[in-house]
């Protein structure tokens, strides 16, 4: 066989995206949901180079770029957050922080 | 090329599922590096070298070290008497099975979309996406860096060790003093 049909690429980042999707709502730990987040993002990430080379255009690429640039954003005001819940609370558990009911 | 596509993509998959049902938060931080490295693969396999060498550079290179110093910084234990409750399928099961359906609405949408193009391993260079980038992409490019400006501020004043909010909290500290 000569070449990967596009449409293999885009079942792996939807099983990935799935699989981050799970470990958001399966854990309540606040790192093990910001790595699903990143998970997440980075399967998104994956389907956007998998269009820009199938159909050989940089745009898709540049996407890529800026999908990395927001989790960065999201990765470091994340793990902030996490540090103050840290401290606040002596743990990582966000069922800590339901006062809101929420 | 189509090898190393499949066994790369594995390899994320199945590190992923190591990421999401791990204990120790050091071994999951460990797993989702294997995992960003395994796409990271996947891009060299498909041509887009460029997307390889950023996505182990700013992903397993950047934002996963901000991962382990904070893991390290906060020296945290896993967590035992959540991994007791795992035993019991009712925590599990739900939101295995929402992501299972999602999973296979998107399998259905994919199949019945009728993409049909074939990747060949044709190259797509950094001088291809700064040209895009640095030309009709300019205002994108700027928008990104006041993204990053605005996650710097917010990150340096939530992240500070004597947070207003928090003193008014714990309460029994010294009001008036500014560190």
């Amino acid at each position: 066989m000569n070449g990967i049909p596009m449409e293999h690429g885009l079942i792996l980042a939807s099983i990935l995206f799935s699989l981050g999707l799970a470990g958001l709502m399966l854990r309540r730990s606040m790192l093990f949901v910001l790595m699903s987040l990143e998970v997440m993002l980075n399967s998104a990430a994956l389907a956007f180079v998998v269009g820009a080379t199938a159909w050989s255009q940089p745009d898709g690429q540049a996407m890529f770029l800026l999908v990395i640039t927001l989790a960065a954003a999201e990765a470091s005001v994340g793990l902030a957050l996490m540090i103050q819940l840290y401290q606040r609370y002596r743990s990582l558990d966000l069922d800590a922080a339901s006062r809101m009911r929420g | 090329m189509e090898i190393a596509f499949y066994l790369s993509g594995l390899v994320a998959v199945l590190a992923t599922v190591g990421v999401i049902t791990g204990t120790s938060p050091v071994h999951a931080v460990v797993y989702l590096i294997v995992s960003l490295i395994a796409v990271a693969m996947v891009f060299f396999a498909l041509g887009a070298p460029f997307a390889g060498a950023l996505e182990i550079i700013v992903y397993a290179g950047a934002i996963m070290v901000l991962f382990v110093f904070v893991v390290m910084m906060l020296n945290l234990r896993p967590d035992a008497e959540r991994e007791l409750t795992w035993t019991h399928p009712r925590h599990w099961l739900g939101p295995s099975l929402l992501a299972l359906v999602l999973l296979g609405a998107l399998l259905a949408l994919l199949r019945q979309g009728g993409v049909s193009e074939v990747i060949d391993g044709e190259l797509l260079t950094a001088r291809a996406v700064g040209l895009t980038l640095f030309g009709p992409w300019l205002m994108v490019v700027e928008l990104a860096a006041i993204l990053l400006l605005a996650a710097l501020v917010t990150a340096s004043h939530v992240g500070r060790r004597s947070n207003p909010l928090n003193r008014k909290m714990t309460g029994n500290r010294k009001r008036g003093g500014t560190p």
